[in-house]
Formats: C-alpha cells, sequence, structure tokens
C-alpha cells in the first residue's frame, strides 16, 4: 500500500512540474517585448567535432553581432545527430515540419539531408568541401534559382599558389607529394594542376601511397623542381619531417597548407579557422535574414586567411622571406 | 509534432522494418547473433548508389543492392560453417572489412544523390507532397516484402530453416541440410538490410560511409519493441511485431525531437534507446510478476 502511494504521489509532482514547465512556455511566447515576429534559425551539425563546433559558434557570434539576438528577436533551434545517419534524416524532417526562416546544414551529410527533406525554406550550409561534388550546388560562381547557398572549407588553392611565386619568383616547376588514395588529397591536386600553370608553373607529382613512402617520393622530385607545396594531405602530413629533410639537403623551399606544418619545419603556410569559416557563414544568414534571395548569394569559399611564416627554414632551405609577409604573417615561428 | 515530422517518422520507420525483418531472421529465426548488419547497410546504399549515379535503372540498382548484402551475409555465415569461426566474431570480420570495401565501391567517403535518377524521382511529378507520396511508395515496397516473407517461412524450406535455428542437430537429425539453410537465412537477412541501405540512400539523397553505424542496435530494438507489444507466437504476429516496433522506434525519436516541453534533444538518444530496450526486455516479466502477486491477493 505504501508503495502505491509513493508512486501515486511521485506522478501527481510529475503532473505540476509539467504544468509549470507549460506554463512557463506559454509566459515567454506572450512576451510584450517582442514587437515583431522573431526570425527562425535551424542548425544542425552531423557529429560532435572541435571544428565544427567552433564554426556553429562563429555563427551565432556573428548574427549577434549583425543584430540577431537569441531569445530576442532570434529564435536558435539547433539539433546534433551524434554522428547517426536515421537521426539526422529525421532531424531534418523535424526542420522541415517547423518551417523556420533559414535551415543550416553543418558538414556534408547534414546538408545534404536538409536539401532532400526541407527542400522549400532556404538552406545555408557551412563547412562543405565540395558543394558541387555534394550536388548541393549546380556551381560555385552561378546560383541563380538555387535556395541554397553557403561556405565551402576547400583550401583556397589559388592563394596558395601565389604565396608560392611570391616566396620563391623564379619557380616554374612546383613538386607535390600527396597520396593518391586519399579524395579530399586527389581533389586538391586535380586544383593545384588547374591553378598552378596560371602561375606560369608546371606540376610534378610524388606519390605517397603510405606514410613510409614519403621519404622516396620526395627524393623523387629533387632536381625536377623548383618549389614543393604539400596539400593538406593526412598521410604527408603524418610524414612531414620526412619532406623537411629532402628538402633541407637539396635546398628546395616548402610550403605546406596547414598551418601546423610551419612549426614543423615549412616556410610558410596560409591557413584558415573555423570559427572564421562560421562568422562568414553568419554573414550569410544575416543576408538572408534581412531579405536577400539566397540565389543572389554565390557560393563562397573561405576569405579570411591566417599566414604563418618560418624564417629559419626559409634560411635552411636557401631563400630569404620578402618583408612585405613577415609584416603580413599573423604567426612568426622562430 | 508536425505532419512532416509525423510522416517522416512512418518513413524511417518503414526502412528500418526491412532491419527489423533481416535482424528477425538471424537472431530469431536462426539464432545467429549478426552484426554484419552494419557494413550490409552502407553497402546497399553505396552500390545503389554508384550504379544510379552511372545511370543504371533505379529499380535495378535497388535489386542489386539486395544481392550485395546477401554477398555479405554468405561471407560470414560461410566462415561460421565452413571455417568454424564463431558465428559473432565473424560478423564482427565482415562488419570492418566492409568498411574498406565500401570505400572501394564508391571511391570516395560519400556519394550525392541529390538530383538523381532515383526509384523516387518519378513521384516528384505526383500531385501530392513528397513527404505524403515518399511513405506511400515504401508501404507498398514494405507490404510486399512483407507477403514474400511469411510465404517463405511457412514453406518446406522456410520450416526447415526454423527448425535449425530452434535446434541445429536435431535438424540434422531429421535430414535437414542445416548448413545451407544458415547461408541461406543470412543471405535474406543481410539481403533485407542491404535492400534498407539503399531505400534510405535514396530519400536521404546520399549515401555516406558512416551511416551503418548503430543500424544492428535499431535493428534488436525494432524487433524486442514490437515483440513487447505484439506478442510473437505466430510468424504472421511476428513479422508484424517487427514492423510495428520499427515504426514506434522511429516514433519515439521523433517524440524526443519534436516535444519541447521534457528537454530532450537528439544527444540524449541513446540513452533513450536504451532505456526503450530494457523497458521491453523487462516488461513481459515486470507484467507475469504484477499478474501472480495481484491473483494472490485476490486469494487473502
Amino acid at each position: 500500500m505504501k508503495k502505491i502511494k509513493t508512486i501515486f504521489s511521485t506522478l501527481v509532482l510529475l503532473q505540476i512540474v509539467a504544468f509549470e514547465t507549460s506554463n512557463a512556455a506559454e509566459q515567454t511566447k506572450e512576451d510584450p517585448v517582442l514587437s515583431s515576429e522573431p526570425k527562425h534559425v535551424a542548425i544542425t551539425q552531423i557529429v560532435e567535432h572541435p571544428a565544427l563546433d567552433a564554426s556553429r559558434k562563429g555563427i551565432k557570434d556573428e548574427l549577434a553581432d549583425q543584430g540577431y539576438i537569441i531569445g530576442k528577436n532570434l529564435k536558435w533551434t539547433y539539433e546534433n545527430a551524434q554522428g547517426a545517419a536515421p537521426t539526422a534524416a529525421q532531424i531534418a524532417k523535424k526542420f522541415a515540419g517547423i518551417n523556420p526562416d533559414i535551415v543550416v546544414g553543418i558538414a556534408t551529410p547534414s546538408a545534404q539531408t536538409l536539401a532532400a527533406s526541407a527542400r522549400n525554406i532556404p538552406l545555408v550550409f557551412s563547412a562543405v568541401t565540395d558543394p558541387v561534388g555534394a550536388k548541393l550546388v549546380k556551381s560555385m560562381e552561378d546560383n541563380t534559382g538555387s535556395n541554397v547557398t553557403g561556405v565551402s572549407d576547400l583550401s583556397p588553392i589559388d592563394k596558395h599558389m601565389k604565396l608560392i611565386k611570391q616566396i620563391v619568383p623564379t619557380s616554374t616547376r612546383l613538386g607535390v607529394v600527396h597520396n593518391p588514395g586519399e579524395t579530399n588529397s586527389v581533389t586538391l591536386v586535380n586544383l593545384v594542376k588547374l591553378y598552378a600553370p596560371e602561375h606560369g608553373m608546371s606540376v610534378v607529382i610524388g606519390s605517397a601511397p603510405k606514410s613510409s613512402d614519403v621519404l622516396a617520393a620526395t627524393r623523387s622530385l629533387v632536381g625536377k623542381v623548383d618549389a614543393i607545396y604539400i596539400p593538406t594531405d593526412n598521410t604527408v602530413v603524418s610524414a612531414f619531417e620526412a619532406v623537411i629533410k629532402v628538402a633541407q639537403q637539396a635546398k628546395i623551399p616548402v610550403i605546406a597548407a596547414d598551418t601546423d606544418s610551419v612549426k614543423r619545419g615549412a616556410i610558410a603556410a596560409l591557413g584558415f579557422n573555423y570559427y572564421d569559416l562560421g562568422r562568414q557563414t553568419g554573414n550569410i544568414i544575416a543576408a538572408i535574414l534581412n531579405g536577400v534571395s539566397p540565389s543572389d548569394i554565390p557560393v563562397q569559399g573561405v576569405s579570411k586567411t591566417e599566414l604563418y611564416v618560418n624564417p629559419k627554414a626559409a634560411e635552411l632551405m636557401g631563400v630569404s622571406l620578402p618583408e612585405e609577409l613577415i609584416r603580413e604573417a599573423k604567426e612568426i615561428i622562430q | 509534432m508536425s505532419l512532416i515530422a509525423l510522416l517522416g517518422a512512418v518513413e524511417s520507420g518503414l526502412i528500418y522494418a526491412l532491419v527489423a525483418f533481416g535482424v528477425y531472421f538471424s537472431f530469431r529465426v536462426l539464432d545467429f547473433p549478426d552484426l554484419t548488419v552494419d557494413g550490409s547497410f552502407p553497402l546497399g546504399a553505396a552500390t545503389s548508389a554508384v550504379l544510379i549515379v552511372s545511370g543504371i535503372n533505379p529499380w535495378l540498382a535497388t535489386l542489386i543492392a539486395f544481392f550485395t548484402g546477401s554477398v555479405a551475409g554468405i561471407i560470414t555465415a560461410l566462415m561460421n560453417v565452413k571455417l568454424g569461426i564463431l558465428n559473432l566474431l565473424a560478423s564482427i570480420l565482415t562488419m570492418i572489412a566492409l568498411y574498406s570495401i565500401n570505400l572501394r565501391i564508391m571511391g570516395k567517403p560519400n556519394i550525392a544523390l541529390l538530383g538523381e535518377n532515383t526509384i523516387l524521382t518519378p513521384m516528384e511529378s505526383w500531385s501530392m507532397a513528397y513527404y505524403v507520396s515518399i511513405p506511400i511508395v515504401f508501404s507498398i515496397i514494405i507490404f510486399l516484402v512483407f507477403c514474400l516473407l511469411w510465404a517463405f517461412l511457412n514453406s518446406q524450406l522456410g520450416l526447415a530453416m526454423r527448425a535449425t535455428g530452434a535446434n541445429v542437430r536435431m535438424a540434422a537429425t531429421q535430414g535437414i541440410k542445416t548448413d545451407y539453410l544458415i547461408i541461406l537465412g543470412m543471405a535474406i537477412s543481410n539481403g533485407l538490410v542491404g535492400l534498407a541501405g539503399s531505400l534510405f540512400a535514396q530519400s536521404q539523397g546520399s549515401a555516406d560511409i558512416a551511416m551503418g553505424v548503430g543500424v544492428i542496435v535499431i535493428g534488436l530494438a525494432s524487433v524486442i519493441g514490437g515483440e513487447a507489444i505484439i506478442s510473437a507466437r505466430t510468424i504472421l504476429r511476428a513479422l508484424l511485431a517487427c514492423l510495428v516496433g520499427a515504426i514506434l522506434y522511429r516514433f519515439a525519436i521523433a517524440l524526443a525531437l519534436n516535444s519541447d516541453f521534457i528537454g530532450l534533444k537528439a544527444q540524449d538518444l541513446n540513452l533513450i534507446t536504451a532505456v526503450l530496450v530494457t523497458f521491453a526486455i523487462v516488461a513481459p516479466r515486470m507484467k507475469a510478476t504484477f499478474m501472480t502477486k495481484f491473483k494472490g491477493n485476490n486469494n487473502d
């Protein structure tokens, strides 16, 4: 009997709690401070990951800076799929049902499920490497007739080529060490082949299918190239010291794509961080909230980059860094 | 909860009913704990995505996804039956191998199907909304599969398979070729899961290397949850239980996603799943204890 009593009283208590919370919810809805209808942004992310979280924070901060404050004139719905594809699908369905002003997908799978399920709502993506390959947009430049736009996190290869020319103006042959088995790396190398000729360089590839092949692949470039470029290739970056060793012996300047490699002996790298990427995405979201059509906003690449330089590494590889680059650098590694 | 979210849960539930059927075949009919499904789900998605992008008829691609899934099941079964590897271990080995194979098939971690000609493309021109038409199409497919499985399990071959799962030695002494039936059952089981992966990829607009994570848990939760509601005394009821369990599971998740008042979020889903499955396992026993106590009190 006593047991039943306890259960009963717990149930009553639960009901009271539920009632109170629903009451509280109604009160906020009727808040007279809200003069105009708040805008609603629904954002989803495929998995918890430092880079993706930073991107989300960037979006939030940029919206706040542009006057969209959560709880005041902005309703913010956030769901994380915890890496599960079926959950991502149901989150997309939820968003389609609540019909917000904008849906935001961080990383490729989340953006794709939104594009499949919430098709009538403007979609802004962030941290998608290849939006064209992911079929989110038809092309990077032309976005007419689409309600999808966003920011790609593809390395700014064109800027990297420019940087190489600034450091080694006489370079006409560029060596690239990479693993042909890495999809991302293949995409990047194809872009290098596209942009390098515009800067007067031909491309020579050194293939390293495994980390242990990096040394031999770099050696194969000696005598054939004037500078070496290392893209964000996991295999090569994990054996980066092998590249540096060969390059110092042969006096070939090495320029990398990720800023961490500068600490490990590359002369310079032009990287970016995901918080700034999020800020850039937030800027697009704010523009759409202000009434700009997504079809008028072409897909953007990374706009804010950070230059890291290492003058000592330059000396070891037989070049000197131009003064202007050292002045521009966000960080100078000694 | 909005209509779109509700029908979305039905749509996902129908797809995962195929997974539940597959898990029912391996775990219940054959008594073969099989984790291959975590690999055969993306395998089905990967093969059909590659074929669809290359321009092959989407229905044919979906059918091929069933057969590639079957091959995965056959490999697990062969490792168990012919090489004598413990069933659970054999399935884990196939599962991890499939990760590499799926990457090889796709050539990259993600293949987009947005705007490609899938089995759902013709519905775009229907006069009804896409979130209504897709569940209708899936209902038809699942109904057909349901009927086929029901007929199969009541056939001579199906009875022999059930006997194999119930007692291998007994079945063998009755002249049943148990090895062959285990291989066939695993082929059907993983074929269904491959089919589910293919349908999922087509409705979600992409095949992704990571989409198989936790498929086995969802399948098991659906089977066990369904059995708690519909006691699986006959084959028809057992298959119905799989279907109901899968749809209810997706409903529970939709409810968690859409009911703000409890404060549950997507990140709590793993906890909800664990609670649901535990409850489903314990509920029948609790019911039994309660009934005996109740009767006992009456007698006083």
